[in-house]
């Protein structure tokens, strides 16, 4: 079977207000993808995107603004940031099966100035129960699911904020971030409740912008400019009853594991890596909390030292900062960055052994993840 | 009742489904009403038209003892929607029914809130549709 790769990435500037249409925004980072790796933008045949609802531009409106001369495979996916590895898994699964050479995976969102995600009222059969009583918006699922988990797992708020004190530090020295002003433990606690126990500071800032990955077979991503980062493994995985809507969570039984605990295994597994093997971990973190639940659900640390573990600065988790200092980019951009790592380009916030990365897309009862290693 | 179709029984402009409504107007009358698989026996919620558990479209509704326990909460401090900015702080639980379902609702007089706290249902009347509540010590 043909092995795939991810031979380059690129974006746009994250902003408040971006003044653009998606669709320019998405094909600027595109372009800039296909110039990364050194391949030209015409050999790109298949394109993957995602968004919510409609806050984005489909495959087949990218390949038009990207004058391609045909297109072998497309796919959109409305489903949040549960999508980046989602589609990372699809691109290389398509690749591998010959359905293409050259597919785009992007996202792009007008999200600070546009429709904000944040306190969208998703379609689907569950949002009659929860937003006319005002729980109406993600940063509430999240953290109901938070307090249990710090409960159960004996952490507690102080352990939130490690995870937001050691991602404000990485996104100081990451010049594409939109938080990069030093927080500390005190700041954390000065930042506003906002659905307690999460604080301003628990939350991913919204940001308007696209960032982009090519991915190609290993042997030609060999050839292109950049050193390959390989997909050793990437999978989606919901469990029993994953509710109607992206918001619905009632029919969840236990809200201190998410899907990580669920494709863990097979993760690794297809990856002929263990989890003791991983030098660096981008975690899908739209809330601090997810970054803990993801730690112990992939078996980075043990339930319950999680908030040890990122105050110890023992495994670099996020170095982009997350998505809480970097912006929310709904996880593309964590997927871009564990690429960078791989790659050794990610000047001084790179991680010193960088031959296994980990990446997560979402932060509750389903969602997806990839193993990217070195091409060794 | 159910047989009024000019008698919309939910909130306005949230969705309700023919799956829905008889859970709805079931409030209205201040009852709560779930759906029960004939096949594996096992409450359900949110109503649909098959069982999450057996995939059976086997179902009959009644009405269910809404007392139940806190399993989490929160405290929402920045309203997302105008209408409700004036509620703010208001306290939003998940609560596991006796009866066997989870349901999130707003929680009345939420002091002392905890996890495992009794809870007991209250019906909130906004006028055009009726709110299931739950209030501290059943």
């Amino acid at each position: 079977m043909r092995e795939a790769a991810v031979a380059g990435v690129g974006y746009t500037g994250f902003s408040r207000a971006s003044g653009r249409p998606v669709l320019d925004l998405a094909a600027e980072a595109a372009i800039a993808a296909c110039e990364d790796a050194g391949l030209p933008v015409r050999e790109v045949d298949g394109i993957a995107s995602h968004m919510v609802g409609s806050d984005s531009e489909n495959a087949q409106a990218l390949a038009t603004a990207l004058a391609l001369p045909g297109l072998r495979v497309v796919l959109d996916l409305n489903q949040a940031g549960h999508a980046p590895c989602n589609l990372l898994a699809h691109a290389a699964a398509a690749v591998s099966a010959g359905l293409a050479e050259h597919i785009v995976i992007f996202r792009a969102l007008n999200g600070r100035s546009g429709p904000k995600v944040g306190s969208a009222r998703f379609p689907g059969r569950g949002g009659q129960f929860r937003y006319p009583i005002g729980y109406d918006a993600y940063p509430m699922y999240i953290a109901m699911w938070a307090r249990r988990h710090l409960h159960e797992t004996g952490q507690d708020v102080r352990d939130l904020a490690a995870v937001a004190v050691a991602h404000r530090a990485y996104a100081v020295r990451n010049e594409r971030a939109v938080r990069r002003t030093p927080l500390d433990l005190d700041g954390y606690f000065a930042s506003p409740l906002v659905a307690d126990p999460f604080r301003v500071a628990d939350c991913t800032p919204e940001v308007d912008g696209a960032c982009a990955l090519l991915v190609t077979g290993l042997d030609r991503a060999r050839d292109l400019r950049r050193p390959p980062a390989r997909i050793a493994a990437a999978a989606y995985r919901a469990g029993p009853r994953p509710g109607l809507d992206i918001g619905d969570h009632v029919l969840t039984d236990d809200y201190t594991r998410n899907f990580t605990d669920l494709l863990r295994d097979e993760l690794f597994g297809r990856a002929g890596v263990t989890p003791a093997d991983v030098d660096v971990a981008c975690l899908y973190d739209c809330f601090t909390s997810a970054v803990l639940m993801s730690l112990e659900g992939l078996g980075l640390c043990e339930r319950g030292a999680a908030g040890d573990l990122v105050r110890s600065g023992r495994l670099p988790v996020n170095p982009h900062g997350g998505l809480l200092g970097e912006g929310y980019l709904h996880g593309m951009n964590t997927l871009a960055e564990a690429v960078l790592q791989v790659q050794g380009r990610s000047g001084d916030r790179q991680a010193a052994r960088h031959d296994v990365a980990v990446v997560t897309s979402g932060a509750l009862m389903d969602g997806s993840a990839a193993v990217l290693t070195t091409d060794r | 009742m159910l047989d009024t179709p000019t008698t919309a029984p939910g909130p306005p402009g949230a969705g309700t489904d023919d799956d829905s409504a008889p859970f709805w107007a079931a409030l209205r009358e201040e009852r709560v009403e779930l759906q029960r698989c004939t096949d594996c026996a096992r409450l359900r919620f949110p109503p649909m038209g098959r069982c999450p558990w057996c995939a059976s479209a086997g179902q009959v509704r009644e009405d269910v003892d809404a007392r139940g326990s806190v399993y989490s909460w929160i405290v929402v401090h920045r309203a997302f929607r105008p209408e409700f900015a004036a509620d703010v702080p208001y306290v939003v639980a998940t609560v596991d029914l006796d009866a066997g379902p989870r349901v999130a609702v707003r929680l009345d007089r939420p002091d002392g809130v905890d996890f495992g706290a009794r809870v007991a249902p209250v019906f909130h009347d906004h006028g055009a549709w009726t709110e299931l509540r739950m209030v501290l010590g059943a």
